[in-house]
């Protein structure tokens, strides 16, 4: 027990921080109130920097995941967006209490604050991405998604006191609840198949079915039901009609966060249950076919969705539920190239899109957040970082090379060819072809058009946000650069490697 | 000595734009760009390898292993000489934008020298990917030079040309893909996407897939040449594009859709091409005709260059696919004549645009007496345009047709699947040429005068060229009398070259009399 201890140490500073989180938000000091961002942030840091110590040789050798070194890489990756995470919510919380206090017209009062509960919330989802990666068992799996889910639910609802906000939250708790629901009784059906909860176990008595003919019956409607149930989480169709919506009602900040930590956690758990009846004889046809019409129907509705907005949130918002079938392109390749390149793809779509929607995070128009594509008309006449920022990420979402994002899309092609999918590679191009639309449109205001009436009162409010946004950007020029090292880390992590 | 240094040159430039002050932006540009020229040619000084077929300059820098992609760069002597000419009309169009970009100067030059790198690497990569990421980021520049500095339809054409570009270019990256993971099967190792392997590797592959990977490459190459059906982003971007993006555009970046035809369509798909060259040159000269009828009527100058660049790329492509070295010869030479010539002519009617405000030919004429020196360059650049002996487009399109002539299955030693009436049908393009340049010239430079009612000089420029303006146009101008006095330097600098890349088609084609492949039905070639 003490080893599987051990793979948790990040977690456990995660959660001492996200309780210090919880804490120091109800503070009288408004020194320690306000900077409950920075203790997040350290606590993140803190469990980036264990990480190597934790996944040593000699400790990974007692691991008994199925992935041992999948840990390694994630949860360093998520920690270190969860920082980019952190700095584009600054300010989002109390901002406006802080002031009236600060000014003396109110009094502070513990029940009226929300950034501690926020930023512990915040914590605890990230937890758990990182504890999934250590799932051996089904139960673990479920466990750990749920903590992944539940906070976000929340922190829709908290971070937007209008009408939008309340349905968007009530939206996304009760369709994840149903998605839930789904992937428990897909996991009974496998329970009831196999006899086992433990993966491994699941493994070999599915590979000895295998040998005997075949497959359960029931075990492949658990299979499917589960990655239906996971198809929520990523936002791929035919569950993804929640996503606009709900990316829409929440704030930018928590947009970025829903649009990439429950996405990770969604398909670091498709690997995981995939992984079980393995890519090596080939998927389960039913199970191939289902991925194959979800991954076609998320690219092509994604894309097109997106080509009919005239929100910008939405806008991203399609075009990250397109991301998600780009990546099964890659789930459905499988190892080793198709899950490198899916776990490439993750970090590259995080570090952008969290750029994309910091920039808006940081916009606000008359003390009001700004959502329609009106509002980013002329954003370089007012400040051409931001803008600059904005259509980095946007070319890089799209692929224009030599960006981040171009490699990645790349390596899920070339791994989707290698694995025969041609087809599929040739509707991922068209679909990449048709969101060169809405992307070149989202540059082509942010940097060239003019100020129109309404974008003339958008302005930087704030700071912190707009600086997540540069980092990230940076990193979707720069990024190229470490891909060499990055795709070696993937490799192992899916324990391949070179 | 690498190629490195011309590469990663103008994106230094480009960084230092944006740290100086914004009135040192040309300066910056134009130093850089020079130093970029004068390496450029001692390096084609010192380049050994004129008049062989072998690739010189290589510099090795091994990248992602996990897909083998490298950053490797070399250049053979074909991919020499259009290096030359992007360093050449790169610092001629950082010169000739001097007076014409008022504001946003910064990104104006910087935007320029990037596009340099792009087109550079192009030429240079000699890894698959390394060549479409450049293919690609030609594209950027591109877009925002146009969508900045372009005309009133700015808007739309930079949209359209970025759309159609890159759509097209993803088919051929998933063409590339295709035959590097073919290639991995092949030989049971890892990946790897060097084009010398992969070139070599996709001529064995059978001839379906030859057929569809040459649909997949010319996807992206037909777009960018561009051949006929797909051809309509060219005459709304080069109209669009400030004088420098239409020069740029004109002068190479067309090339590149040809130099990938040459470079990757000819080696790696020799029995599809064979199949389907017929086809190819049906669509060519029907641009070659089609283009040249539409020029005819054209009001706006600037249009119909930009038209008259698609008839003049048809010969282009015909000389690529006649499967002879002296058509072969006749279309890279027609590479660098259409990028010296064409692009004189869109600097010559930025330099008219900058003084009248207007491109319209009813609403000007008879320039000559009040710009005699702008009118000798326009008369002597239409001249070569058009193909008077002597100057150097009369080369080019003289060894294009008389290669597509006698590419018949007759020919003893270079057999092709051309023949005399293909080179019959797209002479008539010839004509046509001579028709609407000529009748162009005559309207805006002679007759009597004619300027525009509400015309106001321009405050700084002189009325007719300045010394500034001159000293874009006379190493355009001189290259010209020399390709066209002795053209013989360029084709047998490239002889080797060409003959290497046509070696196996003769054996191909005698096959294909014989006994002809049975290929997939392909009716539409062009997809973009």
């Amino acid at each position: 027990m003490v080893d599987r201890l051990w793979f948790l140490i990040p977690e456990l500073i995660l959660l001492s921080g996200a309780v210090v989180c919880a804490i120091g938000g109800l503070s009288n000091a408004a020194a320690i109130r306000r900077r409950v961002g920075f203790i997040a942030s350290i606590f993140l840091i803190a469990a980036c920097v264990s990480i190597p110590f934790v996944y040593s040789q000699i400790h990974v050798v007692d691991s008994s995941s199925l992935y041992p070194w999948l840990g390694k890489y994630v949860k360093f990756t998520v920690g270190i967006i969860g920082i980019l995470l952190v700095m584009t919510s600054g300010g989002l919380m109390d901002r406006k209490y802080e002031h009236a206090i600060a000014s003396g017209k109110d009094r502070f009062n513990a029940l009226r604050t929300s950034a501690g509960e926020y930023h512990a919330l915040l914590l605890l989802s990230i937890t758990g991405v990182m504890l999934l990666c250590e799932a051996n068992d089904l139960i673990w799996l479920f466990l750990a998604l749920e903590l992944v889910s539940l906070p976000t639910y929340v922190m829709v609802a908290m971070s937007r006191w209008s009408r939008v906000g309340q349905e968007a939250a009530m939206k996304y708790f009760f369709l994840g609840a149903v998605s839930a629901a789904l992937m428990l009784y897909g996991f009974a059906l496998m329970y009831g198949a196999t006899g086992t909860f433990v993966l491994s176990d699941m493994m070999t008595a599915f590979a000895e079915q295998r040998v005997d003919g075949g497959i359960a019956i029931f075990g492949q409607i658990g299979l499917l039901l589960a990655l239906v149930g996971l198809c929520y989480k990523i936002a791929a169709a035919p569950m993804h009609m929640y996503a606009p919506d709900v990316y829409q009602g929440a704030a930018s900040a928590v947009t970025a966060f829903l649009a990439f930590v429950p996405k990770a956690a969604g398909m670091i758990a498709i690997i995981i249950i995939l992984s079980i009846v393995g890519w090596e004889n080939g998927l389960p046809s039913i199970v191939e076919m289902t991925l194959w019409v979800v991954a076609v129907l998320t690219m092509l509705l994604g894309n097109i969705g997106a080509l009919l907005q005239t929100s910008t949130k939405r806008m991203l918002g399609y075009s990250s539920i397109a991301h998600s079938g780009y990546m099964l392109i890659g789930i459905i390749a499988g190892p080793p190239l198709g899950l490198v390149a899916v776990m490439v793809y993750l970090v590259i779509y995080g570090a952008t899109n969290t750029a994309a929607f910091a920039t808006l995070a940081s916009l606000s128009r008359d003390g009001r957040s700004i959502d329609s594509l009106d509002d980013i008309a002329g954003l370089h006449n007012r400040s051409p970082l931001a803008a600059t920022a904005f259509s980095i990420s946007c070319g890089s979402l799209l692929g224009i090379p030599p960006l981040f994002g171009f490699w990645g899309k790349l390596m899920l092609f070339a791994a989707g060819i290698a694995a025969g999918q041609l087809s599929l590679v040739i509707i991922a191009a068209v679909s990449s072809a048709i969101s060169a639309w809405y992307y070149l449109r989202l540059i082509g205001l942010s940097l060239l058009s003019p100020n129109t009436p309404r974008s003339e009162s958008v302005t930087i409010s704030l700071r912190w946000p707009l600086i997540a946004a540069i980092i990230s950007a940076i990193i979707a020029i720069g990024g190229p650069l470490v891909l060499k090292s990055l795709s070696s880390e993937a490799r192992q992590a899916i324990n391949q490697p070179e | 000595m690498t190629l490195w240094y011309l590469l990663l040159l103008p994106l230094i430039g480009a960084g230092s734009i944006f740290v100086l002050r914004a009135k040192a932006a040309k300066w910056i540009a134009i130093a850089t760009s020079s130093l970029v020229f004068v390496l450029s040619i001692v390096m084609a000084i010192q380049f050994s390898q004129w008049g062989t077929s072998a690739t010189g300059l290589v510099s090795h820098y091994s990248w992602l292993n996990t897909l083998g992609i490298t950053l490797d760069l070399g250049a053979d002597s074909v991919a020499m000489m259009l290096v030359l000419l992007t360093t050449l009309l790169t610092p001629l169009c950082v010169l000739g934008s001097f007076s014409a970009i008022t504001s946003r100067k910064r990104e104006y030059y910087a935007w320029l020298l990037i596009l340099e790198t792009a087109m550079l690497g192009v030429f240079t990569a000699q890894d698959l990917i390394l060549f479409y990421v450049s293919f690609e980021l030609t594209l950027v520049p591109m877009f925002f030079l146009i969508a900045i500095y372009g005309g009133k339809n700015r808007a739309h054409a930079s949209i359209k040309f970025f759309i159609y570009t890159f759509t097209g270019s993803l088919f051929t990256l998933a063409g590339f893909v295709y035959v590097a993971w073919k290639y991995k099967v092949a030989s049971n190792g890892g990946w790897s996407f060097a084009i010398h392997d992969l070139t070599t590797f996709a001529a064995t592959l059978s001839p379906t897939e030859q057929g569809w990977i040459l649909l997949a490459l010319l996807a992206g190459f037909a777009v960018k040449i561009p051949v006929f059906p797909v051809h309509t982003w060219l005459p709304l971007a080069h109209t669009e594009a400030p004088t420098a993006g239409s020069v740029i555009l004109a002068g190479v970046l067309l090339k590149l859709g040809t130099f990938g035809v040459y470079r990757f369509v000819l080696p790696m798909v020799p029995e599809a091409l064979v199949v389907y060259a017929p086809a190819i040159a049906v669509l060519a000269i029907i641009g070659i005709l089609y283009a040249a009828l539409i020029c005819w009527v054209q009001d706006d100058v600037k249009k119909l260059i930009a038209y008259s660049s698609v008839s003049h790329l048809g010969f282009c492509v015909l000389g690529l696919i006649a499967l002879n070295p002296i058509a072969l010869e006749g279309a890279v030479l027609y590479m660098i004549n259409h990028g010296l010539s064409t692009g004189a002519l869109f600097f010559l009617i930025g330099m008219m645009y900058e003084r009248y405000h207007t491109r319209d030919m009813n609403a000007i004429g008879g320039l000559a007496k009040k710009m005699p020196v702008w009118s000798f360059f326009m008369v002597f650049f239409v001249l070569a345009s058009v193909g008077l002996p002597g100057l150097n487009g009369f080369v080019s399109e003289f060894m294009c047709l008389i290669g597509t002539f006698i590419s018949s299955s007759s020919n003893p030693t270079w057999p092709g699947v051309l023949g005399p009436e293909y080179a019959a049908i797209a002479a008539i393009g010839m004509v046509l040429a001579a028709m609407y340049l000529l009748i162009m010239v005559g309207k805006v430079v002679f007759g009597s005068l004619k300027e525009p009612e509400q015309h106001e000089p321009h405050q700084t420029l002189p009325t007719d060229l300045s010394l500034r303006e001159i000293g874009v146009l006379i190493p355009l101008a001189l290259l010209c009398v020399w390709i066209g006095v002795k053209p013989i330097v360029l084709t047998d600098a490239m002889q080797d070259s060409v003959e290497e890349v046509l070696s196996p088609f003769p054996r191909i084609v005698q096959q294909q009399e014989q006994a002809p492949a049975k290929l997939i039905d392909i009716k539409d070639e062009q997809h973009g």
